[in-house]
Order: C-alpha cells, then structure tokens, then sequence
C-alpha cells in the first residue's frame, strides 16, 4: 500500500478534457497531506503532446502510446486500470465522473473488487481517513463519505468541481508498455457522432431565453415565444425540455448539450442542476425566475423573481415592450 | 428476445423541502410522492419497444418493500410480462451501488437474458454505477448511457451520449447490459386493458437470502467507503431578488435586462 494518487487521463478526439487537470490538482493538493506522488496514467494513441501537458499537473505521467487506444474503450482501459493499480497499490484511483468514467469505473470497482465513491464533489484527507463529499436527491442533500485508508479507493470526480492549478516544477513522463492481451470483439467502438446543429446556433446569441420542467406543456411555450420576440432572443432549453422534445436537441445547454456565455441568459423554470449550470454560468448576466427559492438556479443568478412564470412572463413581456417602444 | 429491466420508484423532490433524521443517515420521504425514476421509465419503454420489433418477453427486477408494487403493476400494464421483487431492507441511502448490482445479478444470474437494461442513473443516490458493475458480475458486455438503441442479427447497435451532444456509436454482442438514458424514447402510458391484465401477471416476491444474498457479502461490498451523514446543502444565492409587487418586480427586470442586453 503507498501514499500514492493515481488520476486516469480523460481525453477525446485529441483533446484533453478539463477534469483531468482538474483531477490532478486536487490530487495535488492532497497528497501534500498524504505525502505520496500524483501520478497521471495516459492511454492513447499519438497524444505526446497530451503526456507533455499532464507532466505540468503531476509528478509522473505513465503513457501507454498504443493504437489500441485511439479512441476510448471500456474493456481495453479496464484491464490496463486493473494491472497498473494492482501492481502500484495506490491510496486513490481519481476517474471522470463522465460519459467515459461512467462506463468504466463501476466494471472496474467490481473486476477487482475495489470500493467506488461516485459524483464526488470534494475531498480532502483528515487525521488517516480521506472525506468525500457526493450528493443525492438532485443535488437537494449532501452526503459525507469516511473512506478507509487500508485499502485502495476508487472514486469518480464531478467535473468544475475543482480549480485548476499548475505546477511550478513539471514532473516525468514513462513510457509503459502494456501486455497484449486480445481483445475479446464483444464491443467494438464504430464511430463518433457529431452534435447536431439547427438554424440557430445557441453559443453565438446574444440573448437566451431557456426554458425547463416549470414549463410543463409544449403548448405552454407560446409566452417564452412572445417574450424572445420582444427580446430578439433565440430559445434554449434544460435536459427535461429537450427529452420532452419540446425543443430541438441542439438547443440543449448543459454539458451533454451546448456550453453558452450570452450577454443575457433567462432562465425560466429550470431549478439549475450541476449539469445545466456547467452549460450556462458563464454568461454576462443571469436572470432567474422560479417559484422554488432553493432552486440552485439562484446561485449562479444576478437577477430574480421568485414566483409563478405563468404569472410573471407574460408581464415582463409587456413591460419589455413598452420601454422599447418608448425608446 | 429475453429482457430483463431493472427500475425503481423514487421520491419526486421537485419543490419538496427534505428533512433528514435518524442523526443524518436516513432521509424522510413521508408525504413525497413516488414515481418510476425517470431514466427507468425509459428503460422500461425502450424494453417494450424492442420485444415489439423482435418478439421475446421482457421482466422487470426491482430491489425494495411493497411500496415499489404500484409502479411495477403500471410497467407489467404497459406491456412488460413479469415481474421479480427481491426484499432487501437493509437498503438505505448509504448503499454502496456495488451491493445493489450484487443484488440485481445475483436475482438475474441463472435466468436466460439477452439484454439486461437499467437506467442511466437514479435521481434518489444519482450513482450512474449500477448498470455498468451489474454487467460486470454478470460478466457480459456492456454500454453506459445508451441514447439510441436498436437490435439486428444478434448485436445491439448503441450510441452513447457524450459531453457536448456527441454520441459514441458501439456494437456489442449479445447478451449485453445497457444503461438507458432519458430522451431516448416517449414512455407510454399505460391503457385501462393493459391495467386489467397486469392484475393477472405474476409478481415474484423474495427475501434477499432466499435468493442467496448474505447479509456479510453486501455489508463487505459496503465496507471500504461509509456514509457518515447527510445533511441538506446550501444554495449560496447571489442573485439580487427584486422588490415590491409582481408589477414593480417585472418593470424592474424588464428595465435590467434592455440594459444588460445593450437593448
């Protein structure tokens, strides 16, 4: 058993995706206080240029350069996660909490029979046991997690939940080299889809207005129609207006949809998931109106009305119009 | 075609204030209603839709006490033909989605399957595990987040949602678990002939250790990572509320956003 914190790379079409340095310096940060190393494990194929970056967030990045992991696979990734961690013993094994983290930490929780702390949002070591933090019920309940320290523990980290922090000293990369072992053919990767893209293209608007389950009826979408006009808007939605199909899905914004950073987005009956607030934060201006004041939707806002939106849209529509016209 | 869908009920919070006892390790859901999780809902839709394009029976698996009957009645309503209930009071939020896959298998293991789907993730613990370590104990292949599925010559053709609306197209052989995500498909509702056959349709019952299930194994499983408490979390609000009437409130905002907009 070591000190160290091993973090898996999470990359996608030649690009590193945010979470893995986000991962690492959170790794970082704790191993201060664990007093092991961080290591970076890379699997891929031609991303040196991947490994050089990883070296400023870790002490060792181990980059297995491999055609075999030129695109993401479960079962491949599996079983080099599984040697490398039953060989290095480490204290933590950081994966993704993602579309790829989701299909491969639990198989690999199970195949070597390692504890799996899910949706993590923060960790830290206190007096010989790790805490972590995750939350249920949509986010309503935090729950503390106490995670032994006499065995290797698994977790999946939520992405934006940490700081990226570079190192002042770049760490090593090594080269290893992964045994062949053949591939069964059960899953065969086949091919990336492209993100769909409509007549309107969201991340480019100046004015959102997006809507979410408040709305309830597609029908009831006739008042978030009347107040965009006013506004020169385009119209965006969370997940639940786009599973409902009242809106197209490349309206969606969150992190399976649209990362969008108006002069003004109006959030209009969306309560705000993590997923939801990671497509829309960054924009200038926020206005919420919901009638739930615990909606988390208020936490990134700047502006709100805590009410009905059947009662409030239609009059700030008015409103809107009527200092337009005066002007 | 045999499926088996594994779903459960959780409690709707939208809105709900949740009260948290028994020292912050268990959560009171009295008053909250209970509906079909909906990533589940989907699951089972996607079940029903695939037994109707290839012919085959489709079994829904739920771990948890009589209250989950209701939702199992409406699933075996809208065309699912059995169902397995598999008692396990020991469950509560602290437990570990290895465990609850330990479960699902080992009710599942045995049986012939040709696709085992769950949903995507729960909305009560929001693990998105469960499928994926299912797959593995049953020791077939796999597919997370699966936003379109469709079945030929004995391989599912799945893609899998990605960040930034990129799907992942994969082929998988059979048998496979799949974990369905919501959006894949509209779930029926069911029709007042479908609510009368269900009452006829067979709903097992069994004890976790009728079906082999030792209280060690899962409290094993649960071991390495302890839930110490929940408690609710803290929205920081930053957004300026506005004041006064609904009238004074929406002239207010209308004038913030013409000039945040450069209107």
């Amino acid at each position: 058993m070591r000190n160290e914190i091993l973090v898996l790379a999470e990359h996608r079409q030649g690009n590193l995706r945010d979470i893995s340095l986000e991962m690492l310096a959170q790794a970082t940060r704790l191993a201060g206080s664990l007093g092991g190393e961080v290591v970076t494990l890379l699997l891929g194929s031609s991303v040196g240029h991947l490994a050089a970056t990883l070296t400023r967030h870790s002490d060792k990045v181990l980059y297995s350069d491999d055609a075999r992991f030129e695109h993401f696979s479960s079962d491949a990734y599996r079983r080099v996660l599984a040697d490398v961690i039953l060989a290095r013993k480490p204290a933590l094994v950081m994966i993704a909490h993602s579309a790829q983290g989701a299909d491969l930490a639990p198989a690999l929780a199970v195949e070597i029979e390692l504890p799996l702390t899910t949706d993590v949002i923060s960790i830290a070591h206190d007096e010989g046991t790790l805490k972590a933090t995750r939350q249920m019920f949509q986010g309503k309940v935090n729950a503390d997690y106490s995670l032994a320290t006499d065995r290797t523990q698994l977790i999946t980290v939520r992405e934006g939940s940490f700081m990226i922090a570079p190192r002042t000293e770049p760490g090593l990369i090594e080269d290893i080299v992964v045994p062949v072992t053949p591939d069964n053919g059960y899953k065969k990767f086949v091919e990336y889809l492209e993100a769909q893209t409509g007549a309107v293209d969201i991340t480019k608007s100046a004015i959102l207005v997006s809507v979410g389950r408040g709305i309830k009826e597609q029908k009831n979408l006739a008042i978030i129609e009347e107040l965009a006009a006013a506004l020169n808007a385009d119209i965006c939605g969370s997940r639940v207006a786009i599973d409902a199909g009242w809106l197209p899905q490349d309206r969606q914004v969150g992190i399976t949809g649209k990362v969008v950073k108006p002069k003004v987005y109006i959030a209009i009956g969306i309560s705000g998931s993590f997923q939801h607030l990671a497509g829309m934060s960054g924009a200038k201006t926020i206005v919420a109106i919901n009638k739930d004041p615990n909606a988390p939707i208020f936490s990134v806002a700047d502006f709100a009305i805590v009410d009905d939106l059947f009662k409030v849209v239609p009059k700030l529509t008015q409103k809107i119009k009527s200092i337009r016209e005066q002007s | 075609m045999n499926i088996f869908v594994c779903i459960k009920s959780v409690p709707n919070v939208s809105g709900a204030e949740i009260k948290i006892t028994a020292g912050g390790r268990a959560v009171e859901l009295g008053g909250l209603p209970l509906e079909i999780n909906d990533a589940d809902n989907c699951a089972v839709e996607q079940a029903i839709l695939l037994k109707e394009t290839c012919g085959g029976s489709v079994c829904t698996v739920t771990i948890g006490a009589k209250e989950q009957d209701v939702m199992i009645r409406m699933a075996l309503a809208r065309g699912c033909d059995r169902a397995l209930r598999v008692e396990y009071p020991e469950m509560g939020p602290g437990t570990s989605p290895l465990a609850i896959a330990r479960i699902l298998a080992t009710a599942i293991r045995g049986q012939e399957f040709d696709l085992v789907l769950t949903g995507a993730m729960a909305s009560d613990d929001g693990h998105m595990a469960v499928g994926v370590a299912l797959a593995q104990e049953l020791g077939v292949p796999y597919a997370a987040i699966a936003r379109q599925v469709s079945v030929e010559n004995g391989k599912a053709r799945v893609v899998r949602e990605l960040e930034g609306g990129v799907g992942e197209l994969v082929e998988l052989s059979l048998p496979a678990v799949l974990t369905i995500q919501t959006g894949i498909n509209k779930p029926r509702y069911a029709q007042i002939l479908g609510i009368r056959a269900a009452q006829k349709k067979e709903l097992n019952v069994r004890g976790a250790a009728d079906i082999g299930i030792g209280v060690d194994t899962l409290a094993e499983l649960n071991g390495g990572a302890t839930l110490d408490k929940l408690y609710r979390s803290q929205v920081v609000c930053k957004a300026e509320f506005l004041e006064g009437d609904l009238d004074a409130q929406a002239e207010a905002l209308a004038g913030k956003i013409i000039r945040a907009g450069g209107l």
